[in-house]
């Protein structure tokens, strides 16, 4: 039962709609509005797990006084702080623009000025560091040490001088060949990849809807 | 003469005055053919052209149903036709053009509509020029066209002074349905089809027991070897199952992948880390390490806190991530589902800690990333068809192999097209034009 049930929506679920996407009547497609709105509110409650998973490993750290235990507090406080003072007090949320940014509020909420100056710059940070990483990967990749990699050395300097002003400066062609490279090898290669995984997620979607594939069941998948 | 000039003043003035008189309230026009009466100057004025004009609705611009001389002729001809492969909320308005050809003053239409017994019509769309005459009503979300109703339409043409010179309304020829079979779709149907039949072909060949062949993917048969090598460091293996949801398919097939890793892992006795972004996936991702600890025989080898939850944020994750990285020191690293812009900061991160890493991703704008960072890269539909290679099991490979039959098809159909075209180019002919357009056909209309 444990498996069946499962499997038997699914099969059932997946057989309607692929049939749904054939039948453009109003009635199908309240049908499939109908699945995306109770898609969302599964997730939701999903959340309540992931932060008991959270809350369960870093307290277990703590117990066990584990390499850097004391760092777990700083994840473990604001998680249930947060939550704790939004039902406390509704207002330290804040809501809305400052007036400094074109908005109509006076006052900033504790959580507003958490957000805007702390957890954004460290996100910017973060994604800023992609940079450095892209420079660091490009040198390993572009190291002329085979033929092949001498022609992917050279279509990337091609590409990349065509797509900035000095090479229109050094040859007109720079840039005409650089979009020569991305319109049609390039395009192509893509392609081909994105048909390839077309494929493969049809077939990983037969395979789940026919039950042959049974992993994502977890436990009673086997 | 000097004294004709008051007397010629006074006349002016008189004139001058009874203009006035005459433009505050007009006097009654003379009657039109049909009998009516023009009701402000501008009607007057066409009425004087010898046109019939009738004011039908208050607005800046009157709305005057008539046939204007100048070249201001109302659209007509107003056809009202179901939209086709729809849910029944949208209908096709086509008239005739309301001006002569090159009439610059004509600038556009307007649709007004009301539901039949109605009074009041409402503006439900307007089009340049430009946009021909054809209107599709039903898209705008503040004007919905429902199903079954009957509906009456008029059509005007704008003009750059502002007015209207509009049609009768009429009633709609046919209302609003949704049809059981999208038409445009069959191309996709009969696509469907083959690949279905194919698959199952091989499902049923497979467990014939027919021998299949499979090419060996450096990446899969890498995973053993990676296993092997954390084993023997006595370090963990840190497990990501990519960053998006579990409607993705590339999370399902990473999951699936992590089944058969985790087992092997079980058998060796080699902690495991899988951080996760979604919490379904983690919920998932926690019973599918549980059932790979329980099939290898081990059940309480299986550490609870060796899947978790770290956060649904991007950046706190690669971070959370790449944290565990330094400290922990995985000996490998799996990045296998989908990745967005953190899948350089984790592999580059996963680099620098001296881990042996295989990644595998759908999304073609990571792949670089992943090729230039990681050990072993599983390219696209490699990561579908992981699972297979790993559990060698005959329905699996199956249906690799009836992809690969699909994927021929596919570079047949190309191959004669480019075929056909270089033949049409050389020729200079277009014998075989229609066999080339069926290739080249839009797959949904």
């Amino acid at each position: 039962m444990k498996r069946s049930i499962p499997l038997a929506i699914v099969m059932v679920g997946g057989i309607l709609f692929i049939i749904q996407y054939f039948i453009p009547h109003q009635h199908s497609q309240t049908l499939f509005d109908y699945y995306t709105e109770w898609a969302p509110i599964v997730g939701a409650f999903a959340l309540v797990l992931g932060v008991g998973s959270l809350s369960r490993l870093h307290s277990h750290k703590i117990k066990r006084k584990a390499k850097n235990w004391q760092y777990s507090y700083a994840v473990l406080i604001p998680l249930f702080a947060v939550p704790f003072f939004a039902l406390l007090m509704p207002e330290s949320l804040g809501g809305g623009l400052m007036e400094s940014m074109g908005g109509t509020r006076t006052t900033q909420g504790v959580f507003d000025f958490a957000y805007l100056n702390v957890q954004i710059p460290i996100q910017s940070t973060m994604f800023s560091l992609l940079a450095f990483y892209i420079a660091s990967a490009a040198f390993r990749a572009f190291r002329a040490k085979s033929a092949l990699a001498t022609v992917l050395l050279l279509a990337a300097i091609i590409v990349m001088l065509g797509q900035v002003p000095i090479g229109e400066l050094i040859g007109k062609w720079f840039p005409k060949i650089g979009l020569w490279i991305l319109r049609y090898p390039n395009l192509g290669a893509k392609r081909a990849i994105g048909l390839g995984v077309g494929f493969g997620i049809l077939a990983t979607q037969l395979k789940i809807i026919f039950g042959v594939e049974r992993n994502w069941l977890g436990g009673a998948g086997e | 003469m000097l004294r004709k000039v008051p007397a010629m003043l006074l006349a002016l003035l008189l004139a001058t005055g009874l203009a006035w008189a005459q433009a505050e309230d007009p006097p009654p026009a003379e009657p039109a053919e049909t009998g009516e009466t023009a009701e402000t100057a501008e009607e007057a004025v066409l009425m004087e052209e010898g046109v019939e004009a009738e004011i039908i609705s208050e607005s800046d611009a009157s709305i005057i149903n008539a046939t204007i001389g100048d070249g201001m002729i109302a659209p007509g001809g107003i056809v009202v036709s179901d939209w086709p492969n729809d849910a029944g909320d949208a209908l096709l308005v086509t008239f005739e053009p309301g001006s002569e050809t090159g009439n610059e003053n004509h600038t556009g239409y307007a649709v007004y509509r009301r539901t039949q017994g109605e009074e009041e019509l409402t503006l439900v769309g307007t089009m340049e020029i430009d946009d021909g005459t054809e209107f599709i009503d039903g898209y705008d979300p503040d004007y919905i066209v429902e199903s079954g109703v009957q509906y009456e339409y008029q059509v005007a043409a704008v003009y750059l002074s502002g007015a209207e010179i509009a049609s009768d309304p009429i009633a709609a020829q046919e209302v609003a349905g949704g049809q059981i079979f999208h038409t445009g779709k069959v191309r996709v149907l009969v696509g469907c089809a083959l690949f279905l039949g194919l698959i199952l072909f091989y499902f049923h060949a497979a467990q014939r027991g027919i021998e299949m062949y499979l090419r060996p993917i450096a990446g899969i048969e890498a995973i053993d070897e990676a296993i092997g090598r954390a084993t023997e460091m006595g370090k963990p293996i840190l497990y990501v199952p990519g960053l998006s949801t579990i409607s993705d398919v590339a999370t399902i097939a990473s999951l699936t992948i992590l089944g058969r890793v985790a087992k092997k892992v079980a058998e060796y006795g080699t902690p495991l880390l899988v951080p996760n972004r979604d919490p379904i996936v983690y919920t998932i991702a926690e019973e599918t390490v549980k059932q790979a600890y329980m099939e290898a025989g081990r059940p309480d080898a299986f550490d609870k806190d060796s899947v978790f939850f770290l956060t649904q944020s991007q950046f706190a994750f690669v971070a959370g991530v790449n944290g565990i990285m330094m400290r922990e020191k995985p000996a490998t690293n799996f990045y296998l589902g989908m990745f967005w812009a953190e899948s350089l900061i984790l592999a580059e991160t996963g680099s620098l800690s001296g881990a042996i890493q295989i990644a595998g991703t759908d999304a073609v704008t990571q792949l670089p990333f992943f090729i230039t960072t990681c050990d072993y890269t599983l390219i696209g539909e490699e990561l579908y068809a992981a699972s297979a290679y790993l559990g060698r099991e005959p329905k699996q490979l199956g249906s690799i192999k009836g992809q690969d039959a699909c994927k021929g098809i596919i570079m047949a159909v190309i191959t004669l097209g480019i075929l056909l075209s270089l033949t049409d180019i050389i020729a200079g002919t277009d014998t075989l034009g229609w066999l080339r357009n069926l290739i080249a056909m839009p797959i949904v209309d």
